[in-house]
Protein backbone atom coordinates (compact mmCIF):
# COMPACT_ATOMS: atom_id res chain seq x y z
CA UNK A 1 0.00 0.00 0.00
CA UNK A 2 2.69 2.43 1.06
CA UNK A 3 4.85 1.43 -1.86
CA UNK A 4 2.02 2.06 -4.27
CA UNK A 5 1.45 5.54 -2.91
CA UNK A 6 5.13 6.35 -3.11
CA UNK A 7 5.21 5.27 -6.75
CA UNK A 8 2.18 7.44 -7.56
CA UNK A 9 3.88 10.46 -6.13
CA UNK A 10 7.05 9.74 -8.06
CA UNK A 11 5.05 9.33 -11.26
CA UNK A 12 3.35 12.66 -10.75
CA UNK A 13 6.64 14.41 -10.04
CA UNK A 14 8.16 12.90 -13.16
CA UNK A 15 5.41 14.15 -15.47
CA UNK A 16 5.25 17.50 -13.76
CA UNK A 17 8.98 17.81 -14.41
CA UNK A 18 8.47 16.96 -18.06
CA UNK A 19 5.85 19.68 -18.41
CA UNK A 20 8.15 22.23 -16.83
CA UNK A 21 10.93 21.17 -19.16
CA UNK A 22 8.67 21.56 -22.21
CA UNK A 23 7.55 25.02 -21.12
CA UNK A 24 11.10 26.18 -20.48
CA UNK A 25 12.31 24.78 -23.83
CA UNK A 26 9.64 26.63 -25.77
CA UNK A 27 10.07 29.89 -23.88
CA UNK A 28 13.84 29.67 -24.27
CA UNK A 29 13.53 29.09 -28.02
CA UNK A 30 11.15 32.01 -28.45
CA UNK A 31 13.22 34.41 -26.37
CA UNK A 32 16.40 33.30 -28.11
CA UNK A 33 14.92 34.06 -31.53
CA UNK A 34 13.56 37.43 -30.43
CA UNK A 35 16.83 38.30 -28.74
CA UNK A 36 18.88 37.40 -31.82
CA UNK A 37 16.67 39.47 -34.11
CA UNK A 38 16.78 42.45 -31.77
CA UNK A 39 20.49 42.19 -31.05
CA UNK A 40 21.54 41.85 -34.67
CA UNK A 41 18.70 43.87 -36.19
CA UNK A 42 18.60 47.06 -34.15
CA UNK A 43 22.14 48.27 -35.04
CA UNK A 44 21.29 47.90 -38.73
CA UNK A 45 17.86 49.45 -38.51
CA UNK A 46 17.74 53.02 -39.76
CA UNK A 47 15.23 55.41 -41.22
CA UNK A 48 16.91 54.95 -44.58
CA UNK A 49 16.36 51.20 -44.28
CA UNK A 50 12.57 51.45 -44.03
CA UNK A 51 11.91 54.56 -46.11
CA UNK A 52 13.88 53.92 -49.30
CA UNK A 53 13.94 51.49 -52.14
CA UNK A 54 17.22 49.62 -52.77
CA UNK A 55 19.71 51.71 -54.68
CA UNK A 56 22.30 50.36 -57.07
CA UNK A 57 24.56 47.83 -55.39
CA UNK A 58 22.29 47.50 -52.33
CA UNK A 59 22.96 43.78 -52.12
CA UNK A 60 26.69 44.43 -52.10
CA UNK A 61 26.52 46.94 -49.28
CA UNK A 62 25.27 49.94 -51.25
CA UNK A 63 22.73 52.51 -50.05
CA UNK A 64 18.96 52.39 -49.90
CA UNK A 65 16.52 50.28 -47.96
CA UNK A 66 13.86 47.63 -48.08
CA UNK A 67 10.76 49.75 -48.69
CA UNK A 68 10.04 47.64 -51.78
CA UNK A 69 9.83 44.50 -49.65
CA UNK A 70 7.86 46.16 -46.84
CA UNK A 71 5.21 47.47 -49.26
CA UNK A 72 5.22 44.20 -51.18
CA UNK A 73 4.75 42.08 -48.08
CA UNK A 74 1.94 44.30 -46.79
CA UNK A 75 0.17 44.10 -50.15
CA UNK A 76 0.63 40.33 -50.39
CA UNK A 77 -0.30 39.69 -46.75
CA UNK A 78 -3.34 41.95 -46.61
CA UNK A 79 -4.50 41.03 -50.10
CA UNK A 80 -4.45 37.31 -49.47
CA UNK A 81 -5.98 37.69 -45.99
CA UNK A 82 -8.90 39.72 -47.35
CA UNK A 83 -9.42 37.30 -50.24
CA UNK A 84 -9.09 34.42 -47.76
CA UNK A 85 -11.75 35.94 -45.51
CA UNK A 86 -14.14 36.43 -48.41
CA UNK A 87 -13.76 32.75 -49.29
CA UNK A 88 -13.46 31.12 -45.88
CA UNK A 89 -16.51 32.65 -44.20
CA UNK A 90 -18.97 31.25 -46.76
CA UNK A 91 -17.18 27.88 -46.60
CA UNK A 92 -17.43 27.81 -42.80
CA UNK A 93 -21.11 28.75 -42.88
CA UNK A 94 -21.76 26.03 -45.43
CA UNK A 95 -19.83 23.43 -43.42
CA UNK A 96 -21.59 24.14 -40.14
CA UNK A 97 -25.06 25.26 -41.08
CA UNK A 98 -26.06 24.19 -44.56
CA UNK A 99 -24.18 20.92 -45.08
CA UNK A 100 -24.89 19.69 -41.56
CA UNK A 101 -21.96 19.71 -39.17
CA UNK A 102 -21.17 16.02 -39.40
CA UNK A 103 -22.65 15.17 -42.80
CA UNK A 104 -20.53 13.13 -45.17
CA UNK A 105 -19.82 16.12 -47.42
CA UNK A 106 -18.71 18.27 -44.52
CA UNK A 107 -16.41 15.56 -43.19
CA UNK A 108 -14.90 15.11 -46.65
CA UNK A 109 -14.24 18.82 -47.04
CA UNK A 110 -12.67 18.96 -43.57
CA UNK A 111 -10.38 16.05 -44.34
CA UNK A 112 -9.35 17.66 -47.62
CA UNK A 113 -8.60 20.95 -45.87
CA UNK A 114 -6.57 19.20 -43.19
CA UNK A 115 -4.49 17.55 -45.89
CA UNK A 116 -3.99 20.87 -47.68
CA UNK A 117 -2.88 22.39 -44.38
CA UNK A 118 -0.04 19.89 -44.23
CA UNK A 119 1.29 20.53 -47.72
CA UNK A 120 4.56 22.52 -47.74
CA UNK A 121 4.30 26.01 -49.15
CA UNK A 122 6.91 25.32 -51.83
CA UNK A 123 4.41 22.88 -53.35
CA UNK A 124 1.78 25.62 -53.47
CA UNK A 125 4.39 27.85 -55.10
CA UNK A 126 5.28 25.23 -57.70
CA UNK A 127 1.59 24.53 -58.34
CA UNK A 128 0.87 28.22 -58.81
CA UNK A 129 3.85 28.48 -61.12
CA UNK A 130 2.60 25.64 -63.34
CA UNK A 131 -0.83 27.25 -63.62
CA UNK A 132 0.77 30.58 -64.45
CA UNK A 133 2.88 28.97 -67.18
CA UNK A 134 -0.20 27.30 -68.63
CA UNK A 135 -2.13 30.56 -68.66
CA UNK A 136 0.84 32.62 -69.78
CA UNK A 137 0.85 34.87 -66.70
CA UNK A 138 4.09 36.36 -65.40
CA UNK A 139 5.13 36.52 -61.77
CA UNK A 140 2.98 39.28 -60.30
CA UNK A 141 1.27 40.68 -57.22
CA UNK A 142 -2.00 39.04 -58.30
CA UNK A 143 -0.45 35.60 -58.80
CA UNK A 144 1.29 35.92 -55.41
CA UNK A 145 -1.94 36.88 -53.66
CA UNK A 146 -3.85 33.99 -55.22
CA UNK A 147 -1.17 31.45 -54.31
CA UNK A 148 -0.92 32.73 -50.73
CA UNK A 149 -4.72 32.63 -50.44
CA UNK A 150 -4.67 28.96 -51.40
CA UNK A 151 -1.96 28.42 -48.79
CA UNK A 152 -3.81 30.09 -45.92
CA UNK A 153 -7.37 29.08 -46.80
CA UNK A 154 -7.16 25.71 -44.97
CA UNK A 155 -5.73 27.42 -41.90
CA UNK A 156 -8.44 30.06 -41.81
CA UNK A 157 -11.34 27.72 -42.57
CA UNK A 158 -10.34 25.03 -40.08
CA UNK A 159 -9.49 27.58 -37.41
CA UNK A 160 -12.93 29.19 -37.65
CA UNK A 161 -14.61 25.83 -38.07
CA UNK A 162 -13.25 24.44 -34.81
CA UNK A 163 -14.58 27.45 -32.92
CA UNK A 164 -18.01 27.33 -34.54
CA UNK A 165 -18.26 23.60 -33.81
CA UNK A 166 -18.07 24.35 -30.09
CA UNK A 167 -21.16 26.59 -30.16
CA UNK A 168 -23.91 24.62 -28.41
CA UNK A 169 -26.64 23.08 -30.54
CA UNK A 170 -29.23 24.69 -28.28
CA UNK A 171 -28.17 28.12 -29.50
CA UNK A 172 -28.83 27.05 -33.08
CA UNK A 173 -32.21 25.63 -32.10
CA UNK A 174 -33.29 28.62 -30.05
CA UNK A 175 -32.38 31.00 -32.84
CA UNK A 176 -34.30 28.96 -35.42
CA UNK A 177 -37.25 28.73 -33.03
CA UNK A 178 -37.50 32.50 -32.96
CA UNK A 179 -38.19 32.29 -36.68
CA UNK A 180 -34.72 32.95 -38.04
CA UNK A 181 -33.79 31.43 -41.36
CA UNK A 182 -30.51 29.55 -41.51
CA UNK A 183 -28.91 32.53 -43.21
CA UNK A 184 -30.11 34.93 -40.51
CA UNK A 185 -28.88 32.54 -37.83
CA UNK A 186 -25.48 32.26 -39.49
CA UNK A 187 -24.88 35.95 -39.99
CA UNK A 188 -26.53 37.48 -36.93
CA UNK A 189 -25.81 34.90 -34.27
CA UNK A 190 -23.24 32.26 -35.12
CA UNK A 191 -20.60 34.46 -36.76
CA UNK A 192 -21.01 36.97 -33.99
CA UNK A 193 -20.61 34.36 -31.32
CA UNK A 194 -17.52 33.01 -33.07
CA UNK A 195 -15.94 36.42 -33.64
CA UNK A 196 -12.91 35.92 -31.36
CA UNK A 197 -12.16 32.63 -33.12
CA UNK A 198 -12.58 34.21 -36.52
CA UNK A 199 -10.11 36.95 -35.59
CA UNK A 200 -7.59 34.41 -34.33
CA UNK A 201 -7.90 32.28 -37.46
CA UNK A 202 -7.52 35.37 -39.64
CA UNK A 203 -4.40 36.45 -37.78
CA UNK A 204 -2.91 32.97 -38.10
CA UNK A 205 -3.57 33.14 -41.84
CA UNK A 206 -2.10 36.62 -42.11
CA UNK A 207 1.02 35.62 -40.19
CA UNK A 208 1.54 32.65 -42.43
CA UNK A 209 0.94 34.65 -45.62
CA UNK A 210 3.24 37.53 -44.78
CA UNK A 211 5.98 35.26 -43.47
CA UNK A 212 6.11 32.73 -46.27
CA UNK A 213 8.99 32.80 -48.76
CA UNK A 214 8.53 29.63 -50.79
CA UNK A 215 5.00 30.29 -52.06
CA UNK A 216 5.90 33.71 -53.45
CA UNK A 217 9.34 32.85 -54.82
CA UNK A 218 8.04 31.74 -58.22
CA UNK A 219 4.66 33.40 -58.23
CA UNK A 220 5.25 36.97 -57.06
CA UNK A 221 8.82 37.38 -58.26
CA UNK A 222 11.11 40.02 -56.80
CA UNK A 223 11.79 43.60 -57.75
CA UNK A 224 13.45 46.71 -56.41
CA UNK A 225 10.34 48.73 -57.21
CA UNK A 226 7.01 49.17 -55.52
CA UNK A 227 4.25 47.62 -57.67
CA UNK A 228 1.85 50.05 -59.34
CA UNK A 229 -0.69 47.50 -60.52
CA UNK A 230 -1.76 43.91 -59.86
CA UNK A 231 0.22 42.56 -62.79
CA UNK A 232 3.56 44.00 -61.62
CA UNK A 233 6.04 41.71 -59.90
CA UNK A 234 6.43 42.40 -56.22
CA UNK A 235 9.14 42.03 -53.56
CA UNK A 236 8.54 40.51 -50.15
CA UNK A 237 10.31 40.63 -46.79
CA UNK A 238 10.97 36.88 -46.43
CA UNK A 239 12.65 36.77 -49.86
CA UNK A 240 14.51 39.97 -49.10
CA UNK A 241 15.81 38.37 -45.89
CA UNK A 242 16.74 35.24 -47.82
CA UNK A 243 18.74 37.11 -50.46
CA UNK A 244 20.55 39.30 -47.94
CA UNK A 245 21.44 36.43 -45.62
CA UNK A 246 23.09 34.67 -48.54
CA UNK A 247 25.38 37.62 -49.18
CA UNK A 248 29.13 37.37 -48.55
CA UNK A 249 29.11 40.92 -47.17
CA UNK A 250 28.83 41.31 -43.41
CA UNK A 251 26.80 44.54 -43.66
CA UNK A 252 24.23 43.00 -46.00
CA UNK A 253 23.78 40.02 -43.69
CA UNK A 254 23.24 42.45 -40.82
CA UNK A 255 20.50 44.18 -42.79
CA UNK A 256 18.73 40.82 -43.14
CA UNK A 257 18.18 40.85 -39.37
CA UNK A 258 16.83 44.39 -39.59
CA UNK A 259 14.38 43.17 -42.23
CA UNK A 260 13.40 40.26 -39.97
CA UNK A 261 12.81 42.73 -37.16
CA UNK A 262 10.58 44.84 -39.43
CA UNK A 263 8.58 41.73 -40.40
CA UNK A 264 8.12 40.76 -36.75
CA UNK A 265 7.00 44.27 -35.83
CA UNK A 266 4.47 44.37 -38.69
CA UNK A 267 2.90 41.09 -37.51
CA UNK A 268 2.78 42.29 -33.90
CA UNK A 269 1.25 45.65 -34.81
CA UNK A 270 -1.44 44.16 -37.06
CA UNK A 271 -2.24 41.52 -34.46
CA UNK A 272 -2.54 44.16 -31.74
CA UNK A 273 -4.66 46.50 -33.87
CA UNK A 274 -7.15 43.83 -34.92
CA UNK A 275 -7.54 42.67 -31.32
CA UNK A 276 -8.17 46.27 -30.30
CA UNK A 277 -10.77 46.83 -33.01
CA UNK A 278 -12.64 43.60 -32.28
CA UNK A 279 -12.56 44.04 -28.49
CA UNK A 280 -15.48 46.41 -28.93
CA UNK A 281 -17.65 43.69 -30.49
CA UNK A 282 -16.20 40.88 -28.46
CA UNK A 283 -17.98 41.76 -25.25
CA UNK A 284 -21.06 39.87 -26.47
CA UNK A 285 -19.36 36.75 -27.63
CA UNK A 286 -17.56 35.70 -24.46
CA UNK B 1 -62.24 16.33 -25.70
CA UNK B 2 -62.30 19.82 -27.06
CA UNK B 3 -63.34 20.52 -30.59
CA UNK B 4 -60.59 22.79 -31.90
CA UNK B 5 -57.23 21.84 -30.48
CA UNK B 6 -54.37 24.24 -31.15
CA UNK B 7 -52.03 21.40 -31.40
CA UNK B 8 -52.78 17.84 -32.36
CA UNK B 9 -50.72 14.92 -33.53
CA UNK B 10 -51.97 11.96 -35.48
CA UNK B 11 -50.22 8.74 -36.46
CA UNK B 12 -46.80 10.25 -36.06
CA UNK B 13 -43.82 7.95 -36.55
CA UNK B 14 -40.24 9.14 -36.42
CA UNK B 15 -37.24 7.07 -37.43
CA UNK B 16 -33.64 8.16 -37.06
CA UNK B 17 -31.47 5.82 -39.06
CA UNK B 18 -32.96 2.36 -38.52
CA UNK B 19 -34.12 3.21 -35.05
CA UNK B 20 -37.74 4.06 -34.43
CA UNK B 21 -37.82 6.91 -31.94
CA UNK B 22 -41.56 7.65 -31.91
CA UNK B 23 -44.20 5.00 -32.47
CA UNK B 24 -47.67 5.90 -33.68
CA UNK B 25 -48.25 9.01 -31.61
CA UNK B 26 -51.84 10.24 -31.45
CA UNK B 27 -52.74 13.09 -29.15
CA UNK B 28 -54.65 16.34 -28.96
CA UNK B 29 -53.08 18.76 -26.55
CA UNK B 30 -55.56 20.72 -24.42
CA UNK B 31 -55.69 24.44 -25.19
CA UNK B 32 -54.59 27.00 -22.62
CA UNK B 33 -53.28 24.51 -20.14
CA UNK B 34 -49.99 22.98 -19.13
CA UNK B 35 -49.44 19.50 -20.47
CA UNK B 36 -46.40 17.80 -19.01
CA UNK B 37 -44.66 15.06 -20.96
CA UNK B 38 -42.97 12.70 -18.52
CA UNK B 39 -41.02 9.50 -18.93
CA UNK B 40 -37.57 8.02 -18.47
CA UNK B 41 -34.64 9.46 -20.40
CA UNK B 42 -34.43 8.24 -23.97
CA UNK B 43 -38.18 7.66 -24.23
CA UNK B 44 -38.63 10.23 -27.00
CA UNK B 45 -39.95 13.19 -25.02
CA UNK B 46 -37.57 15.72 -26.55
CA UNK B 47 -37.94 14.24 -30.04
CA UNK B 48 -41.71 14.59 -29.75
CA UNK B 49 -41.29 18.22 -28.73
CA UNK B 50 -38.97 18.89 -31.66
CA UNK B 51 -41.38 17.44 -34.20
CA UNK B 52 -43.82 20.16 -33.23
CA UNK B 53 -41.75 23.03 -34.59
CA UNK B 54 -39.86 20.95 -37.15
CA UNK B 55 -36.48 21.31 -35.47
CA UNK B 56 -36.23 17.53 -35.72
CA UNK B 57 -35.48 17.88 -39.42
CA UNK B 58 -32.04 19.20 -38.58
CA UNK B 59 -30.98 15.80 -37.24
CA UNK B 60 -29.41 13.48 -39.74
CA UNK B 61 -31.23 10.57 -41.29
CA UNK B 62 -34.65 11.50 -39.95
CA UNK B 63 -37.77 10.07 -41.48
CA UNK B 64 -41.11 11.45 -40.36
CA UNK B 65 -44.54 10.14 -41.24
CA UNK B 66 -47.92 11.27 -39.90
CA UNK B 67 -49.34 14.65 -39.08
CA UNK B 68 -48.72 17.45 -36.64
CA UNK B 69 -51.69 19.78 -36.80
CA UNK B 70 -51.67 23.36 -35.69
CA UNK B 71 -55.11 24.93 -35.85
CA UNK B 72 -56.04 22.10 -38.18
CA UNK B 73 -53.17 22.56 -40.61
CA UNK B 74 -50.55 19.88 -41.02
CA UNK B 75 -47.20 21.59 -40.43
CA UNK B 76 -45.45 19.04 -42.63
CA UNK B 77 -47.60 19.89 -45.68
CA UNK B 78 -49.21 23.24 -45.36
CA UNK B 79 -46.37 25.30 -43.94
CA UNK B 80 -43.85 25.95 -46.63
CA UNK B 81 -42.53 28.82 -44.62
CA UNK B 82 -40.84 27.69 -41.43
CA UNK B 83 -40.60 31.25 -40.15
CA UNK B 84 -44.35 31.70 -39.91
CA UNK B 85 -44.74 28.26 -38.33
CA UNK B 86 -42.13 28.99 -35.70
CA UNK B 87 -43.69 32.34 -34.97
CA UNK B 88 -46.62 30.39 -33.55
CA UNK B 89 -44.52 28.63 -30.95
CA UNK B 90 -41.82 29.68 -28.53
CA UNK B 91 -39.15 27.23 -27.44
CA UNK B 92 -37.45 27.26 -24.07
CA UNK B 93 -34.37 25.06 -24.18
CA UNK B 94 -32.74 22.95 -21.49
CA UNK B 95 -29.92 25.37 -20.93
CA UNK B 96 -30.25 29.13 -21.32
CA UNK B 97 -29.14 30.30 -24.75
CA UNK B 98 -28.52 34.04 -24.66
CA UNK B 99 -27.72 35.39 -28.11
CA UNK B 100 -24.35 37.15 -28.37
CA UNK B 101 -25.84 40.64 -28.04
CA UNK B 102 -27.32 42.99 -25.46
CA UNK B 103 -30.23 42.14 -23.17
CA UNK B 104 -32.50 44.43 -25.15
CA UNK B 105 -31.38 43.05 -28.51
CA UNK B 106 -32.09 39.55 -27.23
CA UNK B 107 -35.69 40.33 -26.38
CA UNK B 108 -36.45 42.11 -29.65
CA UNK B 109 -34.45 39.72 -31.87
CA UNK B 110 -37.49 37.71 -32.92
CA UNK B 111 -39.59 40.84 -33.43
CA UNK B 112 -37.01 42.32 -35.74
CA UNK B 113 -36.89 39.06 -37.71
CA UNK B 114 -40.63 39.35 -38.19
CA UNK B 115 -40.27 42.82 -39.61
CA UNK B 116 -41.10 45.13 -36.70
CA UNK B 117 -38.76 48.09 -36.93
CA UNK B 118 -40.51 50.86 -34.98
CA UNK B 119 -38.22 51.48 -32.01
CA UNK B 120 -41.13 52.58 -29.83
CA UNK B 121 -43.09 49.38 -30.36
CA UNK B 122 -39.96 47.31 -29.81
CA UNK B 123 -39.27 49.03 -26.51
CA UNK B 124 -42.83 48.64 -25.31
CA UNK B 125 -42.86 44.97 -26.13
CA UNK B 126 -39.45 44.40 -24.56
CA UNK B 127 -40.70 45.90 -21.30
CA UNK B 128 -44.00 44.03 -21.42
CA UNK B 129 -42.47 40.60 -21.89
CA UNK B 130 -39.57 41.16 -19.52
CA UNK B 131 -42.19 42.01 -16.90
CA UNK B 132 -44.13 38.84 -17.65
CA UNK B 133 -40.93 36.82 -17.28
CA UNK B 134 -40.36 38.74 -14.00
CA UNK B 135 -37.00 40.00 -15.11
CA UNK B 136 -37.79 43.67 -15.78
CA UNK B 137 -36.99 44.93 -12.29
CA UNK B 138 -33.57 43.33 -12.41
CA UNK B 139 -32.51 44.54 -15.84
CA UNK B 140 -34.41 47.71 -16.77
CA UNK B 141 -31.43 49.94 -15.97
CA UNK B 142 -28.90 47.86 -17.89
CA UNK B 143 -30.67 46.86 -21.08
CA UNK B 144 -27.56 47.54 -23.19
CA UNK B 145 -25.34 45.17 -21.20
CA UNK B 146 -24.35 41.87 -22.77
CA UNK B 147 -26.90 39.17 -22.01
CA UNK B 148 -24.08 36.81 -21.10
CA UNK B 149 -23.40 38.90 -17.99
CA UNK B 150 -26.68 37.85 -16.41
CA UNK B 151 -26.82 34.92 -14.01
CA UNK B 152 -27.91 31.55 -15.41
CA UNK B 153 -31.36 31.92 -13.88
CA UNK B 154 -31.77 35.42 -15.26
CA UNK B 155 -30.60 34.22 -18.67
CA UNK B 156 -33.32 31.55 -18.72
CA UNK B 157 -35.97 34.15 -17.85
CA UNK B 158 -34.55 36.33 -20.62
CA UNK B 159 -34.97 33.42 -23.03
CA UNK B 160 -38.56 33.06 -21.86
CA UNK B 161 -39.21 36.76 -22.48
CA UNK B 162 -37.54 36.48 -25.87
CA UNK B 163 -39.75 33.55 -26.82
CA UNK B 164 -42.90 35.28 -25.59
CA UNK B 165 -42.07 38.48 -27.45
CA UNK B 166 -42.79 36.90 -30.82
CA UNK B 167 -46.30 36.38 -29.44
CA UNK B 168 -46.70 32.67 -30.04
CA UNK B 169 -49.81 30.63 -29.27
CA UNK B 170 -47.91 27.65 -27.95
CA UNK B 171 -44.89 27.44 -25.67
CA UNK B 172 -42.66 24.39 -25.94
CA UNK B 173 -40.35 23.76 -22.99
CA UNK B 174 -37.61 21.15 -22.90
CA UNK B 175 -36.72 20.58 -19.24
CA UNK B 176 -36.47 24.34 -18.82
CA UNK B 177 -35.35 24.33 -15.21
CA UNK B 178 -32.84 21.49 -15.30
CA UNK B 179 -29.84 23.83 -15.31
CA UNK B 180 -31.26 26.28 -12.77
CA UNK B 181 -30.97 26.78 -9.03
CA UNK B 182 -34.12 26.23 -6.93
CA UNK B 183 -35.02 29.92 -6.65
CA UNK B 184 -34.74 30.56 -10.39
CA UNK B 185 -36.68 27.37 -11.08
CA UNK B 186 -39.44 28.62 -8.84
CA UNK B 187 -39.64 31.91 -10.71
CA UNK B 188 -39.91 30.13 -14.05
CA UNK B 189 -42.60 27.84 -12.66
CA UNK B 190 -44.55 30.81 -11.33
CA UNK B 191 -44.40 32.40 -14.78
CA UNK B 192 -45.84 29.23 -16.31
CA UNK B 193 -48.77 29.31 -13.94
CA UNK B 194 -49.59 32.83 -15.12
CA UNK B 195 -48.94 32.08 -18.77
CA UNK B 196 -51.30 29.16 -19.04
CA UNK B 197 -54.21 31.61 -18.96
CA UNK B 198 -53.28 32.59 -22.47
CA UNK B 199 -50.96 29.98 -23.91
CA UNK B 200 -50.95 26.28 -24.60
CA UNK B 201 -47.86 25.03 -22.80
CA UNK B 202 -46.11 21.74 -23.51
CA UNK B 203 -43.57 20.98 -20.82
CA UNK B 204 -41.08 18.14 -21.13
CA UNK B 205 -39.77 17.31 -17.70
CA UNK B 206 -38.04 14.49 -15.90
CA UNK B 207 -38.84 15.96 -12.51
CA UNK B 208 -42.01 14.25 -11.33
CA UNK B 209 -42.57 16.77 -8.57
CA UNK B 210 -42.46 19.57 -11.12
CA UNK B 211 -45.12 17.83 -13.21
CA UNK B 212 -47.20 17.40 -10.06
CA UNK B 213 -46.86 21.08 -9.17
CA UNK B 214 -47.56 22.50 -12.61
CA UNK B 215 -49.33 20.17 -14.95
CA UNK B 216 -53.03 20.20 -15.75
CA UNK B 217 -52.58 17.20 -18.02
CA UNK B 218 -49.87 14.59 -18.16
CA UNK B 219 -48.57 12.42 -20.97
CA UNK B 220 -46.52 9.42 -19.92
CA UNK B 221 -44.17 8.08 -22.57
CA UNK B 222 -42.11 4.91 -22.55
CA UNK B 223 -39.82 3.62 -25.31
CA UNK B 224 -41.25 5.96 -27.94
CA UNK B 225 -44.90 5.32 -27.21
CA UNK B 226 -47.57 7.23 -25.36
CA UNK B 227 -48.59 4.90 -22.57
CA UNK B 228 -51.13 7.10 -20.88
CA UNK B 229 -52.58 10.59 -21.26
CA UNK B 230 -55.07 12.27 -19.00
CA UNK B 231 -55.69 14.94 -16.37
CA UNK B 232 -52.75 15.23 -14.00
CA UNK B 233 -54.78 14.25 -10.98
CA UNK B 234 -55.86 11.02 -12.58
CA UNK B 235 -52.39 10.07 -13.77
CA UNK B 236 -50.79 10.72 -10.43
CA UNK B 237 -53.46 9.36 -8.15
CA UNK B 238 -55.10 6.66 -10.15
CA UNK B 239 -53.07 5.59 -13.18
CA UNK B 240 -54.68 2.98 -15.37
CA UNK B 241 -51.58 1.42 -16.85
CA UNK B 242 -49.17 -0.76 -14.94
CA UNK B 243 -46.13 1.01 -16.50
CA UNK B 244 -47.39 4.41 -15.40
CA UNK B 245 -47.91 3.11 -11.90
CA UNK B 246 -44.36 1.79 -11.79
CA UNK B 247 -42.87 5.02 -13.12
CA UNK B 248 -44.83 7.25 -10.77
CA UNK B 249 -43.96 4.92 -7.92
CA UNK B 250 -40.30 5.18 -8.81
CA UNK B 251 -39.89 1.56 -9.84
CA UNK B 252 -38.65 2.42 -13.34
CA UNK B 253 -36.73 5.48 -14.26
Amino acid sequence: MMKHKYFKKLEEQFFFGLMQLATVTILFGLLFILFTILWKGIPNLSWEMISQKPQGGFYMGGGGGILNAICGSLLLGLGSTILGLLLSIPIVIWLNIYAGQYSRNAVMVRTALDMLWGIPSIVFGAFGFIIMLALGIKASLLAGIVTLTLLILPIMVRGMDEVIKTIPKELHESTLSLGATRWEMATRVILRKALPGIVTATLLGFGRAIGDAAAVMFTAGFTDNIPQKLTDPVASLPLSIFFQLGSPFEIVRGRAYAAALVLTIIILVISFLSRLITAKYQKHSR
Amino acid sequence: MQINPHLGISQLNVHIGDQQILKNININFPNKAITAIIGPSGCGKTTLLKTMNRLIENSRGVNITGKVLINGQNIYDDYEDLTSLRKKMGLLAQRPTPLPMSIYANVVFGLKLHGIKDEKILQEKAEKYLRIASLWDEVHDRMRDPASKLSIGQQQRLCLARGLAIEPEIILCDEPTSALDPISSKKIEESFNELKQEYTIILVTHILRQARRLADYVVFMYLGEIIEFGPAKEIFENPKEQLTKEYIGGLIS
